[in-house]
């Protein structure tokens, strides 16, 4: 079978997994759930854009520009759909990531860190002063509605729940068909050499510009799922330590395979909870804690304990291996 | 004119705890190639270890002008305390990683000392007001300042003097610029590296908190402190150029005189202002305003 629809049917079966759990999953689990999968479609913006090798800290813009757009077509124009709503918080977010994925497709490592982190403050700046938009406590959203059906209060939990994994699962076999595509593989060549990759004549800046675009859309699906959940938005959605946690998320959850950075955000909201519940004061710490033990023993992910890098086929990689000792043969003999 | 007057004081003042404060971040950057998100925590720490302090000294009825002795006794404390045991139980593990996951490392540090300062000094806001009547009132024109906050000025020009004489003009200095150049070299011609590194960290983190201590008097001291003056002196160095300390000090008196323009002129832009002077440097000379453009190497 084509690994595509393996890939697919293996989504599915896990989907469909959860969605039967969710049935009878306490109220408290599936508030979490919902918000680790709103929060992992963000991540896996993120992770799109580490396959090229630049970590953006200021996902926080995307996600607040979603979460914005849907809170105000919720409130102010009235679209009380959740899939619209969500929809067009990716397109707003895709927007604004084209407009700024070209500027930002020059910079590498700890510039591109910055500039992200810069727009994404300036936001924060903008919304924080905005009256119209609630100021620093930002606005309610009310409960959208799903298909032109209302929903109902007994149920909304579990409903919202099923939403975000329908939502994620889709997303999520979308990714992992654009990271197969040869468009898509282009960014692990960028990240190994960017240099070559220009020389086989491909643009670099168009393939991380692309990137960017998808990694926005994906944050502002992500920041209205969060916000329609949540029924509630405020600037601190573009704060830079929201953007920490991304990061955070991102790096827990490693490049090698897209479905781990659900895992992770799972793994960062159970985290945060239960220290949360039962260290109130220190939840900080024991966040910062788990990081370093990520970086240290895992530096490469979650992911990278079930995904292994792509093997060559074995004519190819015999003939690496030869080529590989030759050279050493050579510099040896220099 | 009063106006004009007033911004510019005003954001020289708000300038001079600022640059103190990334004048360690800028050194930290240039020897370890860390850009420390944790650099906001050790300002806090310092504002903190000056509140007791100046307390500790209060409480033993030294007269007032001590308290002054007491901020930097704080900022030193912290310095030998803190930097060490970071440096040599976490930081060096990560030495030569990648640029961005050092940032993150810092940035799980940046979450551990919120708590430990929260776990040590609790969430009551303190107040340190023994030191800032010291120096009185003064007036300039028809305006009037405190004479602790115009002090503060001079402190950072000290400071900074006193940071830039330390390289270029002595020994050591020279044998850190040497590193900062090129520490393989640095390290064959038979400096030992890793004392540097551990130097300069404690200065960075001595630094960090003497802006802490010295501005501890000027507010009150709480929990997220630390959260909003790390992006404003990341906003410095971005600006004058990593690693440069001149730069740092045009890059403090620009956000200065920015956020107090805006103060001024158009309050509800004070956030917004900072932030965008920043992405617009990032966006025109990503390299800083002041540091020469280095091309691409092969």
């Amino acid at each position: 079978m084509n690994p595509l629809m393996r890939s697919a049917l293996l989504y599915a079966a896990v989907m469909a997994a959860l969605l039967l759990a969710g049935l009878a999953l306490p109220q408290w689990l599936l508030f979490l759930l919902t918000m680790a999968a709103a929060h992992g479609v963000v991540g896996l913006g993120l992770i799109v854009m580490m396959r090229g090798g630049v970590v953006s800290f200021g996902q926080g813009l995307v996600f607040a520009i979603g979460g914005y757009t849907a809170g105000l077509a919720a409130t102010r124009y009235g679209i009380t759909d959740a899939l619209v709503l969500v929809a067009l918080g990716g397109l707003a977010s895709a927007l604004v990531g084209a407009v700024v994925g070209p500027l930002l497709a020059r910079y590498r490592s700890i510039f591109f860190a910055m500039l992200t982190l810069a727009l994404s403050m300036v936001l924060y700046g903008v919304a924080v002063k905005s009256a119209g938009i609630g100021g620093s406590d930002g606005f309610n959203v009310p409960r959208p509605g799903l298909l032109g059906l209302k929903i109902d209060e007994m149920n909304a939990d579990y409903i919202f729940f099923a939403l975000s994994t329908v939502i994620a699962t889709v997303l999520t076999l979308l990714v992992t068909i654009y990271c197969r595509s040869s468009r898509g593989l282009l960014s692990l060549a960028i990240r190994d050499n960017e240099l070559r990759v220009e020389y086989l004549g491909s643009s670099v800046r168009a393939a991380m510009t692309v990137n960017f675009v998808i990694a926005a859309a994906l944050g502002g699906a992500g920041g209205a799922l969060t916000v329609i959940s949540l029924g509630h938005i405020d600037p601190n959605f573009s704060y830079w330590t929201t953007s920490g946690e991304f990061v955070f998320m991102a790096i827990l959850a490693g490049h090698a395979s897209a479905p781990a950075v659900f895992l992770a955000s799972l793994l960062l909201e159970l985290v945060r909870s239960f220290s949360n519940k039962y260290f109130p004061d220190t939840w900080q710490l024991a966040l910062g804690l788990f990081l370093l033990l990520i970086i240290l023993f895992l530096p490469k992910g979650v992911g990278s304990l079930w995904a292994k890098p792509a093997r060559l086929p074995r004519r190819a990689a015999e003939k690496a291996k030869a080529a590989a000792a030759r050279q050493r043969d050579a510099t040896e003999a220099a | 004119m009063d106006l004009l007057l007033t911004i510019l004081i005003d954001g020289a003042i708000y300038a001079s705890w600022l640059f103190i404060v990334a004048l360690g971040l800028t050194l930290i950057f240039g020897v370890l190639k860390i850009l420390n998100i944790a650099h906001g925590s050790f300002y806090a720490i310092g504002a903190y270890a000056a509140a007791s302090i100046v307390g500790l000294f209060a409480a033993q009825k030294f007269a007032p002008a001590f308290s002054l002795i007491a901020l930097l006794l704080a900022a030193v404390a912290v310095a030998v305390i803190v930097g060490p045991l970071l440096e040599r139980l976490l930081l060096r593990r990560f030495y030569g990683r990648d640029e961005v996951l050092l940032v993150l490392v810092t940035y799980a540090l940046f979450l551990i000392l919120e708590d430990v300062t929260k776990l040590i000094w609790g969430v009551n806001p303190y107040f340190v007001t023994e030191p800032y009547g010291l120096f009185g009132d003064i007036s300039l024109g028809s305006l009037f300042y405190v004479g602790y906050d115009l002090a503060l000025v001079f402190v950072a020009l000290a400071c900074g003097l006193g940071v830039w004489f330390g390289l270029n003009r002595t020994v050591l200095g020279k044998i850190v610029l040497a590193v900062i150049h090129n520490d393989e070299i640095a390290a064959s011609m038979g400096i030992n590296i890793s004392k540097v590194y551990l130097g300069a960290f404690a200065f960075g983190v001595f630094l960090a908190a003497l802006g802490g201590a010295f501005t501890a008097p000027m507010i009150s001291v709480q929990p997220g402190i630390s959260v909003g003056v790390i992006i404003v002196s990341f906003a410095v160095v971005i600006i004058g150029g990593l690693g440069s300390i001149g730069g740092a000090a045009i890059g403090a008196l620009i956000v200065g005189i920015a956020r107090s323009a805006a103060v001024h002129l158009w309050p509800e832009a004070e956030l917004f202002s900072i932030y965008a002077v920043m992405a617009a440097v990032l966006i025109f000379r990503p390299e800083g305003l002041f540091q020469r453009v280095v091309a691409r190497r092969i």
